[in-house]
């Protein structure tokens, strides 16, 4: 296997930097699916005859193994270069679908949360990160657009998944418009069917990433581009810190308090987005003006605005800065909650608008993260210092959910309530963000006791 | 692929060889993703009319 090395990844001279972001994206766009297993989620409710809470478990499983393996994986992620890493993320990604397969076809719910949820969130986490730090080393000088790309299709993996596996589990069960009907579900054995062919399509999409992914040669730059002629600003290092260096400092927690807060703030609307625009645009006679197949097309366009998020902001930081951009994120973003909470049942166009530009800015926050831990800590040790930052994401998966549902618990059911019952938890976000947004002017270069000496690195190099 | 040579650094920024267009590779990797969300973003805005219909 030694093809997988980082050694043997050197691209030659001459190499098209531009073959870099589709290899990328082909690892993103299927760890995307992440996003997407509500599609199933009813077929296996009714497959295993569980409630929601045990079958959910197996996505909140898939999404803790992501920050945990980003976290503990990453310094390995960043010795064995992209290549190797993004093979072994292939390798759990695919297997985890195969193992739930098993679980489902076997009714062993146990095989489903060990395959999708542990062995794939392993796959999940470790492809997150693979590739990033490798295009923030191709995209010098455009770190934010290059992380973006990437990141972007994590947001759209989903997209893709979800009418894609709509369309094979139709195909599996034979589905006829005439006799299934609009209320038509899934059966068990055609979620089975489909997770063997997500394993096996998913991990020959990834392996296109394995074989086209490739590192710059050391001391290699853009042609044309001279780093000594970039804009200089203080928040930009030309120094490194290493993985272990960096979470000592305050910067670190503050960056990981500001991505934990603006993800628990979108994670307010996704979570509750579809039963959410019915209400605020329910009559005084208690029907609402939205239908549950107008809320799918507004939970769509959230997953658009997601997406997009994900690459325009992120490319903007790239020229206003990145602790401006993240200061729009949060003050923007508490500033848009509060024209939603407040003017958002006057007029759907206000509403959508809103809510889609607040979770263009959750993804946004999650693409920019990279560049501005290599604004802050260098390139040496991003990837590692990128998988302990997603720590933060585990931990809002978890805050924001329970603090929606607490809040909104109190008020009504979902779905039966009307735009005031959401003032609560809708005020509660702009709090968070505020909070955060105040962590973020406080972020600051990181002190030089921290940085990395040069023969530390020139032995790093070397090693690698 | 074997290991190659380096990239020469070029003193003022940037290297000395040329980029290689690869054009063939390029247009078969950004179709390989680019076709697929294309086909997601497409299907997802269809349903998104019925907001504003």
């Amino acid at each position: 296997m030694n093809w997988l090395d980082r050694s043997r990844s050197i691209a030659p001279p001459g190499f098209n930097r531009w073959l870099i972001p589709p290899a990328a994206l082909a690892v993103h766009l299927c760890i995307g699916q992440a996003y997407a297993t509500s599609v199933y989620k009813s077929a296996l409710i009714g497959h295993f005859g569980l409630s929601q809470t045990a079958i959910g478990i197996i996505f909140s499983i898939a999404i803790v193994m992501l920050g945990l393996s980003a976290a503990i994986m990453g310094t390995w992620v960043e010795r064995s270069g992209p290549r190797k890493s993004m093979f072994v993320a292939a390798s759990f990604w695919g297997a985890g679908f195969l193992v739930g397969a098993a679980g489902i076809f076997t009714s062993q719910l146990w095989l489903v949360y060990l395959g999708y949820g542990f062995i794939g969130g392993i796959g999940l986490g470790i492809g997150y990160i693979s590739p990033v730090s490798t295009l923030m080393k191709w995209f010098p000088d455009r770190p934010g657009m290059a992380t973006g790309m990437a990141i972007m299709g994590f947001g759209g993996g989903a997209l893709i998944a979800s009418p894609m596996s709509t369309a094979l589990l139709k195909f599996f069960d034979g589905f006829d418009p005439a006799v299934d009907g609009a209320d038509w579900i899934a059966s068990g054995s055609s979620v089975g069917k489909l997770f063997l062919a997500l394993g096996v399509l998913y991990f020959a999409v990834m392996m296109y990433g394995v074989l086209n992914i490739r590192v710059p040669a050391p001391g290699w730059m853009p042609r044309g581009w001279d780093p000594s002629k970039a804009k200089v600003s203080a928040m930009v290092t030309t120094a490194h810190v290493s993985a272990a260096n960096a979470i000592r400092t305050r910067s670190f927690w503050l960056v990981w308090a500001v991505l934990f807060l603006n993800v628990t703030a979108g994670i307010g609307i996704l979570e509750q987005a579809s039963p959410m625009i019915q209400d605020f645009f329910r009559g005084a006679d208690g029907n609402s003006a939205v239908n549950a197949a107008v809320a799918a097309g507004f939970v769509g366009m959230l997953s658009i605005g997601n997406m997009a998020g994900r690459f325009i902001w992120s490319s903007a930081s790239d020229v206003i800065g990145r602790q401006r951009i993240y200061m729009v994120y949060l003050g923007a973003g508490a500033l848009f909650y509060v024209v939603l909470a407040f003017f958002g049942g006057s007029s759907m166009l206000l509403f959508v608008a809103m809510a889609v530009v607040i979770i263009s800015f959750y993804g946004g926050s999650f693409a920019t993260a990279p560049a501005y831990l290599k604004d802050l800590f260098g390139t040496f040790q991003v990837g590692a210092i990128h998988g302990r930052l997603l720590t933060a994401w585990s931990a809002a998966g978890i805050a924001g959910p329970l603090i929606v549902n607490g809040l909104l618990d109190a008020q009504g059911k979902p779905g039966t309530m009307n735009a005031h019952n959401y003032l609560p938890v809708l005020l509660t976000m702009v709090g968070l963000l505020v909070i955060g947004f105040v962590a973020s002017t406080l972020i600051r270069p990181v002190d030089a006791k921290y940085h990395e000496p040069e023969e530390e690195l020139a032995s790093a190099r070397k090693g690698s | 692929m074997p290991a190659q040579p380096h990239d020469a650094v070029n003193p003022a920024g940037g290297t000395d060889v040329p980029v290689i267009p690869a054009t063939g590779r390029l247009v078969f990797g950004w179709l390989l993703v680019g076709i697929p969300l294309a086909y997601g973003v497409v299907t997802t805005l269809s349903r998104v009319g019925q907001l504003f219909g």
